[in-house]
């Protein structure tokens, strides 16, 4: 067992080896968590700054993706019926393509669903030397007569930002011909920004300037919200729409997780805007509110308990008796399944401890898990947040804007003179705030970590490998770049962008199985035979059996 | 087998002054390719007489991987080889990445091979240096030798001290090296005096002056180089000195750029200004 370094201590170790001016960069992005004397609106304590989505030093090996992948991969991706075209090389469509993270469950076999296609206008060197344009409207052509979707979009890789294919003007194009397919594209290189951070704002933008509106449906029910955020990871969306139906809550929209176009179409009409993951969507859900009044607050329905804590929030901004009561009914009904297997799985877990290092708010949200578990996460970060997901909206404000940032297009959005609805005062959200419910704010991970916890953000390798070096945690919940590295380390790694092919985690069903999968793991006898005999004793004495 | 490119603003004459002085060496007896690296593919219809040549692009793109040396090579004036890069239309794609492309495949055709006994291989880029792939000539010792064409013109100097940039850059890590200017005469004030003080300050020389003349434009017409037009012309026998001090020149350095200041400076000195 390593001996136990004091935080300060464990930062130095992380920092050792980088020069100087690295080193000065890293320093600001590796932050032992303290909490200040002054408390935020809803009573946590604030944190020391962190320095985020800054660019990565090159030559460092990044656990990041790109504009391309946030935009397809996160964003779009989980919707099922709008017919994604990648236009570039076909590497970036295939390794985008997503079969195993993101599940779809068609209404009937009726119902479009183009996931199980991946395509892509598989941009040769021909393409490149003479524009790609002509080969990207065949393609359009090929794909709306063959699947005659309602709505097609295109991903732009980053040799067509070089090479100046426009893929708007191929767009509106397009649409002209085809009047009833609704045709955008998206300007998500994948060199843009920092990380794949920019790739959600671009996607966000474009859905609501080109999507949201345009569609009436109102599914039926008295509670109407949307979901942003949540993508149907390992099927983590199903297991939420069983608890909403169960509750009495309409999902009228889901961004993205188990989606279809018309849901997009008409997510307006809702009472509320539920964030999920608050990186990659908060820009719908402040431009929803500003266009048609839509209130939004954060959830997190990863961990029974906050999950419990959501509905309850839910139930508590209608205000209405009778949801109040079937939420809790719901809570009640839920709960002994998640004692009985928490009874099962937390004695041999309980004072082990976690790393976190995934997403712009997994991190923070499975440490929830963790918690239940009875698991300390003792160091966390996010590979594309931004500093609000750490230390709290209430430095939005402070956030300095770099020239990376302004470079993702900021629309100016109105209220729009028909649908805009007020939804809720400012004396009914003052009212809400005294019992704890913030409208459009978030927290951040900080402020509700340990302090001496160590925040990192955009681990790279480097101080992966002296991260388990030196704590050697129990488990390290990161993604399949970082999996096998970890593990040949003996240290289990749970991945958390794709859930290693199992899942739910989500709700309460998903917080067993994650109950089950992190026991699974952790107690594994394996991870003590993973350095061979000879690494610990090089020198091993045998004798011949055999003598002549 | 001399290796040469010719860079210079745009307009300024790059593709006249290449295929006149590649018809003096061809005259001279000397076996010369001249590679056009425009995407506009004109820079061997005065050699060809005007004849449609099939860019090396357009040939990889309508033939796929079956392309012959002969599909995109064509004999010109006094056997000269002859051929186009081609590229995309205005506006469209990436005409840099389309000459990194069609001379890689030259290469691997044997376009340069020791069999086609070439003295000379002659590279006409268009423009400036502006990316990667106009570089392409001067990368990995495609070209060793560089002239860059320009006038007594404010722009046309700008043009040629940035290229001299692009050249700087790449003889720190290969062969290249500057062979000159050469002035194609604009009748600007004491423009021989300020391009010959302009190439002493960039380390290099003016390698000749050729004089504006409108015979020159007699021969355009005509599909036709000025010394296959009028081979009798005073202006043939300009080309035949340039041609001539190209093959005989022995002054190649890595330039010295000049910074803007300095080179206005020698505007204003030249009397441009007043």
């Amino acid at each position: 067992m390593p001996s136990k370094l004091t935080p300060e201590e464990l930062k130095q170790e992380l920092l050792k080896a980088y020069p100087a001016k690295v080193a000065r960069k890293r320093e600001k992005q590796i932050i032992i968590n303290k909490h200040k004397d002054e408390t935020s609106a809803n009573g946590l304590p604030t944190t020391t700054e962190v320095l985020a989505n800054a660019r990565t030093i090159p030559g460092i090996l990044s656990m990041r993706g790109c504009a391309y992948a946030g935009c397809k991969g996160v964003v779009l991706g989980p919707t099922r019926d709008i017919l994604h075209i990648v236009h570039g090389p076909i590497g970036c469509s295939y390794y985008a393509w997503l079969t195993r993270r993101n599940q779809t469950r068609p209404v009937s076999d009726e119902d479009p669903n183009f996931m199980t296609y991946c395509f892509s206008t598989d941009m040769q060197e021909e393409d490149i030397i003479y524009g790609g344009e002509k080969k990207l409207k065949k393609a359009i052509d090929e794909a709306i007569a063959i699947f005659k979707p309602k709505a097609l979009d295109i991903f732009s890789t980053c040799p067509v930002g070089l090479i100046g294919d426009d893929v708007h003007a191929v767009a509106r194009e397009m649409e002209a011909k085809y009047p009833d397919v609704n045709i955008f594209g998206f300007s998500c290189e994948g060199y843009k920004g920092v990380s794949q951070s920019a790739g959600h704002h671009i996607a966000n933008n474009k859905v609501f300037t080109d999507v949201l509106g345009l569609g009436d449906l109102k599914k039926p029910g008295k509670y109407r919200v949307n979901l942003l955020g949540e993508y149907n990871i390992g099927g983590d969306a199903f297991e939420l729409e069983r608890v909403f139906e169960k509750c009495g809550i309409t999902l009228q929209a889901t961004f993205s997780g188990n989606s279809t176009y018309e849901e997009f179409t008409s997510a307006h009409n809702v009472d509320l805007n539920l964030v999920m993951c608050h990186r990659s969507i908060n820009y719908m859900a402040d431009m929803m509110e500003t266009k048609y009044g839509i209130p939004w607050f954060k959830v997190n329905f990863i961990g029974a308990e906050a999950s419990a804590k959501s509905l309850r929030k839910i139930a508590q901004y209608y205000g209405d008796q009778e949801l109040i009561d079937r939420v809790e009914a719901v809570i009640a009904e839920e709960m002994p399944a998640i004692e009985a297997a928490k009874a099962i799985h937390r004695p041999s877990l309980e004072g082990k401890t976690a790393v976190l290092f995934v997403g712009g708010s997994r991190a923070h949200h499975y440490q929830e898990l963790f918690h239940e578990l009875g698991m300390e996460t003792i160091s966390a970060g996010y590979e594309f947040a931004h500093r609000d997901d750490y230390e709290g909206r209430h430095v939005i404000p402070s956030i300095k804007v770099d020239a990376d940032s302004r470079n993702i297009e900021e629309i100016e959005v109105h209220p729009d003179a028909e649908l805009y609805k007020e939804r809720v005062t400012p004396e009914r959200k003052a009212e809400l705030l005294a019992m704890g419910i913030e409208m459009n704010g978030y927290e951040g991970m900080m402020p509700e970590m340990k302090e001496g916890a160590l925040i990192i953000d955009d681990l790279n390798h480097h101080e992966a490998e002296v991260l388990i070096e030196k704590v050697k945690p129990a488990i390290f919940g990161a993604g399949v770049k970082e999996k096998y590295v970890i593990q040949k380390s003996g240290v289990p790694l749970k991945q958390l962008h794709s859930y290693d092919y199992s899942g739910p985690y989500a709700g309460f069903k998903g917080a067993i199985n994650f109950y089950a999968e992190i026991d699974r793991l952790v107690n594994a006898s394996c991870w003590g035979l993973v350095k061979a005999p000879w690494q610990s004793s090089p020198e091993l004495s045998a004798s011949y059996a055999y003598v002549g | 087998m001399r290796k040469v490119a010719i860079y210079g603003k745009g307009g300024i004459g790059k593709s006249t002054t290449t295929q006149n002085t590649v018809a003096g060496l061809a005259e001279a007896g000397k076996k010369v390719m001249v590679v056009g690296c425009d995407p506009k593919a004109d820079s061997t219809r005065l050699l060809l007489g005007g004849l449609v040549q099939n860019t090396v692009l357009d040939t990889l793109r309508e033939e796929g991987e079956d392309v012959e040396l002969d599909d995109v090579l064509k004999v010109g004036f006094k056997n000269t080889s002859c051929t186009e890069s081609g590229g995309p239309e205005p506006g469209v794609g990436c005409a840099g990445r389309g000459i990194i492309t069609s001379i890689n495949l030259l290469e691997q055709l044997g376009a340069y091979d020791d069999d086609k006994k070439l003295d000379y291989v002659f590279y006409d880029v268009l423009g400036d240096v502006v990316c990667g792939g106009f570089a392409m000539p001067i990368r990995d010792g495609k070209a060793e030798e560089i002239y860059i064409v320009c006038s007594g013109e404010m722009m046309a100097m700008y043009a040629a001290n940035n290229i001299c940039k692009g050249i700087m850059k790449f003889a720190e890590s290969g062969t290249v090296r500057l062979g000159g200017l050469i002035c194609n005469s604009r009748n600007v004030d004491n423009e021989r005096e300020m391009i010959e003080e302009f190439a002493r300050q960039l380390g290099t020389q003016m390698i000749h002056f050729v004089p504006r003349e409108n015979q020159v434009q007699r021969a355009e017409i005509n599909r036709k180089t000025v010394i296959e037009f009028s081979p009798e012309h005073s202006q043939a026998d300009e080309y035949r000195a340039l041609s001539q001090k190209i093959d005989q020149n022995k002054m190649f350095v890595v330039p010295t750029p000049l910074p803007i200041d300095a080179l206005e400076k020698l505007l204003i000195d030249f009397g441009i200004a007043n």
